[in-house]
């Protein structure tokens, strides 16, 4: 399963049930504000890599790019628009809206 | 031609009647349960409010859906699940879900069920696919 999350973790829950939900072998690719939670170092940071036990996370470039994240929680790959589209061609989707 | 029954399932997870989406969720629902697929329907986070009994909307003018989902197992939408978790952070029991139909046979009313976070993971895992609201 692809879990995409376009949401800020810092402004709502919908990464932390995100996790909740992650199974093992599941993909979570962060996009659009979801990418704040990429960034090393800050208060959801552990949360981040605690899902890295069960769960590969992505983090989408163009959003990372966009607000200049640079430092990333270490595990987390960054993947392009067609790195997007080569998960979703792999897996089923859930869109955490 | 025989061909599998596409699973479908439905996640709510918006509060109801702060946004219009928890209504037009509903309402992919029934036009989805007009054809033949196995559908679910999953309520995490606030959109365990949907399903919570004595929503009355009149004051603000709209129509609400209480009574719709009160007919969902008369749209053959039986598979109705809420995430135990998230229930009760919001300080819900299960005695305040709303009933969604009634037992054929018995006429014993039917409530969504309760169920925890790995149990749904599991089928979302099953799905072909997954409608967010």
């Amino acid at each position: 399963m692809l879990h995409t999350v376009n949401k800020s973790p810092f402004q709502n829950t919908t990464l932390e049930s995100c996790i909740r939900f992650t199974r093992p072998g599941d993909v979570i690719l962060l996009i659009e504000d979801g990418v704040l939670a990429a960034q090393a170092d800050t208060s959801k940071s552990d949360m981040l890599s605690q899902a890295m036990a069960t769960a590969e996370v992505y983090a989408l470039q163009a959003d990372l790019q966009a607000r200049a994240l640079t430092e990333l929680v270490p595990g987390v790959k960054v993947t392009d628009y067609e790195g997007f589209v080569e998960l979703v061609e792999k897996h089923s989707t859930h869109a955490w809206l | 031609m025989s061909e599998e029954k596409k699973k479908i399932m439905f996640t709510v997870r918006k509060a109801p009647h702060g946004s219009i989406y928890v209504y037009e969720g509903l309402e992919v629902k029934l036009i989805m349960a007009a054809y033949d697929a196995d559908i679910s329907v999953v309520f995490v986070d606030d959109g365990v409010f949907a399903v919570k009994q004595g929503q009355n909307t009149k004051a603000l003018g709209i129509k609400g859906f209480a009574a719709t989902y009160g007919a969902l197992v008369d749209y053959e939408i039986t598979k109705v699940f809420v995430d135990r978790q998230s229930m009760e952070e919001r300080g819900m029991s299960e005695d305040d879900l709303l009933v969604i139909g009634e037992d054929e046979d018995t006429e014993e009313p039917i409530k969504p069920q309760v169920v925890d976070s790995d149990e749904i993971a599991a089928m979302m895992a099953e799905q072909h696919n997954i409608l967010a609201f």
